[in-house]
């Protein structure tokens, strides 16, 4: 059944409209799965969260749960999560630290941080004249066909062939470099914690509400409107008149009106990738910013640092599994766990090198934005599930993506939007061509 | 009892200075006076009246919830929760705010609050509680539990107790959320 549809899948994505079953039917999920999130590249961690030999992170690719693991000669291998005995899973925490070696808990095969089979009990007397040995590459734990790292992200993927990660990336990388670069020493850190949140709805809701900028000011308005009354009151008080920049990130939520998001600009690129501009491009001139800009010119000189700092950039969306937040320093990385639920694993970094009070202003929005407290992502998640819950209905066939169509600007294999159309559907619009593209792809 | 919920909630202030008058460490009264405070504390969630419950706060309070019991401070680290007033006044008003779209649907909660020791008291009367929750929650028609311990630091004042700090330490405070939290726990 599955594959029959296969034929006519092309059918379900128009230029400005997408067949609701995208969104609800479980057999499309199923070959999205196998020929999207376990073929292409998925984000697996960043390589900070295993600083050790034998630390290791689970990660779910697609329906797989795989293993980002830390090696003895330092490189970081990722594995199915699964010893290839008895196919027991092989480590049944989130994280941790295997030791010198993998270890099964059912019957003490060991196995070396690369997968590589070092050890079976009773290898000579339980074993001997079977094909059962180290020769086998069956009595290996399975390793990901192929695992890359961007300045230190971890990505990998279930299939021997295709793009590099550097082709796949394609411009999208500028979520890496942007975040980055903004570090004096030019790298970023973990900051050890996930918060894990579950929304019930298709993964493709979240990816699309990512930079649509025309939402925020609809779904987020009680936030924004809150967080500006309660501002100014500060401000009335404060000797300087300012209240935390932290108020200001939620109250431009209901100040920057519909209108104003028009001035945004979205950058759509092949592979399903987009980026969002502005907003977030504005330099406050207090005395952390400039302590922090001081620190910035000595490391990468002024001309080098007006380069970086001026990378004006909200969002950048990688397609089909990660939302960069590049300058509060911020990730979320999408798990789908079933055509109606979808993991979010979201976490900070720090950059290396910048002042305390850098990091502080960032880890605001990552609490206030991004926990699982947020006072802004709980009117998305409301929205995410009421959006499911329509298309599950009979009440329509499609979903539009409409927004300022036929005003987009193709130059270079990227659309941009026009000026004064930064609220178009223009990413939604990309984001489902690679999607036709991924699924009706011959191998 | 009746009675005496009833003449409670006619006089507030009355009571709130009843319990809020300094007693021997560790002493029947204060435990009795702390376990009034934090059921009642827990009867304003359930109610929503939650300008009353930022009220219980003192001007410099904090309502802490960190993702895991080794935090020691909420400065500079990840938090679920690390709210001063004016930020528990911001998610106040959020919730107030008629297009707050997230509290349209149907919700409730209920806590009880119990194991309450009073772990220290001060000469000043300030008193250092701990005690554990577990808070039923009901979405639609979904239900969650939330569960965990309060660790309360209290000062007395003139309308009773207030808080200076709530840590709330919640034994699934690093499990996936499924939907997230709206408000105090």
């Amino acid at each position: 059944m599955l594959h029959e549809r296969v034929p006519s899948l092309g059918k379900y994505v128009e230029p400005d409209r997408v067949r609701r079953e995208v969104y609800t039917d479980p057999a499309i999920f199923d070959l999205e799965m196998e020929r999207i999130h376990e073929r292409f590249w998925i984000y697996c961690g960043h390589e900070s969260q295993v600083p050790k030999a034998g630390d290791y992170y689970a990660v779910q690719i697609g329906r797989q749960p795989m293993l980002m693991v830390r090696a003895n000669d330092g490189r970081v291998n990722v594995l199915y999560n699964r010893c290839p005995h008895r196919g027991n899973m092989m480590c049944g925490d989130r994280s941790g630290n295997a030791g010198d070696f993998f270890r099964c808990s059912y019957h003490a095969w060991t196995f070396h941080h690369d997968g590589r089979l070092r050890s079976i009990p009773m290898q000579e007397s339980g074993y001997a004249g079977t094909r059962w040995g180290k020769d086998n590459p069956d009595c290996s734990m399975k390793r990901a066909a192929r695992v890359e790292n961007y300045r230190g992200f971890v990505f990998a993927s279930l299939a021997p062939d295709g793009p590099t990660l550097a082709e796949f990336l394609g411009e999208s990388r500028v979520a890496f470099d942007d975040m980055c670069d903004r570090a004096p020493e030019g790298e970023v850190e973990i900051v050890p914690n996930c918060f894990r949140v579950i929304q019930r709805s298709n993964w493709k809701i979240f990816l699309e509400n990512q930079l649509d900028a025309l939402h925020p000011s609809v779904t987020h308005q009680s936030t924004g409107r809150a967080a500006h009354e309660v501002e100014k009151i500060i401000a009335a008080k404060a000797k300087k008149g300012e209240a935390p920049l932290s108020y200001h990130m939620l109250s431009a939520f209901a100040t920057v009106t519909i209108d104003k998001w028009d001035g945004f600009q979205t950058l759509n690129y092949p592979n399903g990738h987009c980026v969002l501009t502005g907003y977030m491009g504005l330099r406050p001139q207090d005395p952390d910013t400039l302590a922090y800009d001081k620190i910035m010119i000595e490391a990468y000189g002024r001309k080098r640092f007006e380069e970086i700092i001026g990378v004006n950039i909200h969002h950048v969306l990688i397609y089909p599994g990660l939302s960069v937040q590049s300058p509060l320093q911020q990730l979320r990385a999408v798990r789908p766990l079933g055509v109606d639920r979808t993991l979010t694993e979201i976490w900070h970094f720090r950059l290396k090198g910048a002042p305390e009070a850098i990091y502080r202003r960032s880890l605001a929005y990552y609490n206030l934005v991004n926990s699982p407290s947020t006072l802004v992502n709980a009117d998305d998640l409301e929205n995410f599930w009421k959006c499911h819950q329509g298309l599950a209905s009979d009440g329509g066939d499609w979903v539009s993506f409409g927004r300022h169509m036929g005003r987009d600007l193709e130059r270079d294999g990227r659309v941009e939007t026009a000026p004064n159309c930064g609220t178009s559907e223009a990413p939604m619009r990309n984001q489902m061509k690679a999607w036709a593209q991924y699924m009706t792809a011959e191998r | 009892m009746a009675k005496t919920a009833r003449r409670s909630r006619a006089k507030p202030a009355a009571r709130r200075r009843a319990t809020g008058r300094a007693r021997a460490p560790n002493g029947r009264d204060t435990q009795h006076a702390v376990e009034q405070f934090l059921y009642r504390q827990a009867e304003l969630l359930d109610e929503k009246r939650w300008d009353e419950y930022v009220d219980l706060f003192t001007d410099d309070g904090m309502y802490w919830m960190p993702p895991e019991p080794s935090h020691a401070t909420w400065e500079g680290m990840p938090a679920i929760f690390a709210e001063d007033k004016n930020l528990m006044t911001v998610r106040m008003k959020r919730v107030l705010h008629p297009d707050a779209w997230s509290q349209r649907p149907l919700w409730g909660t209920n806590h009880v609050v119990g194991n309450v020791v009073v772990e220290r008291e001060l000469p000043n009367g300030d008193v250092c509680v701990r005690s554990r929750f577990h808070m039923m929650e009901l979405r639609r028609d979904d239900v969650r539990h939330f569960a965990g311990a309060y660790t309360h630091h209290l000062t007395r004042t003139r309308d009773g107790f207030r808080i200076k700090l709530q840590r709330v330490d919640m034994t699934n405070a690093q499990a996936a959320y499924d939907y997230v939290l709206q408000v105090w726990v």
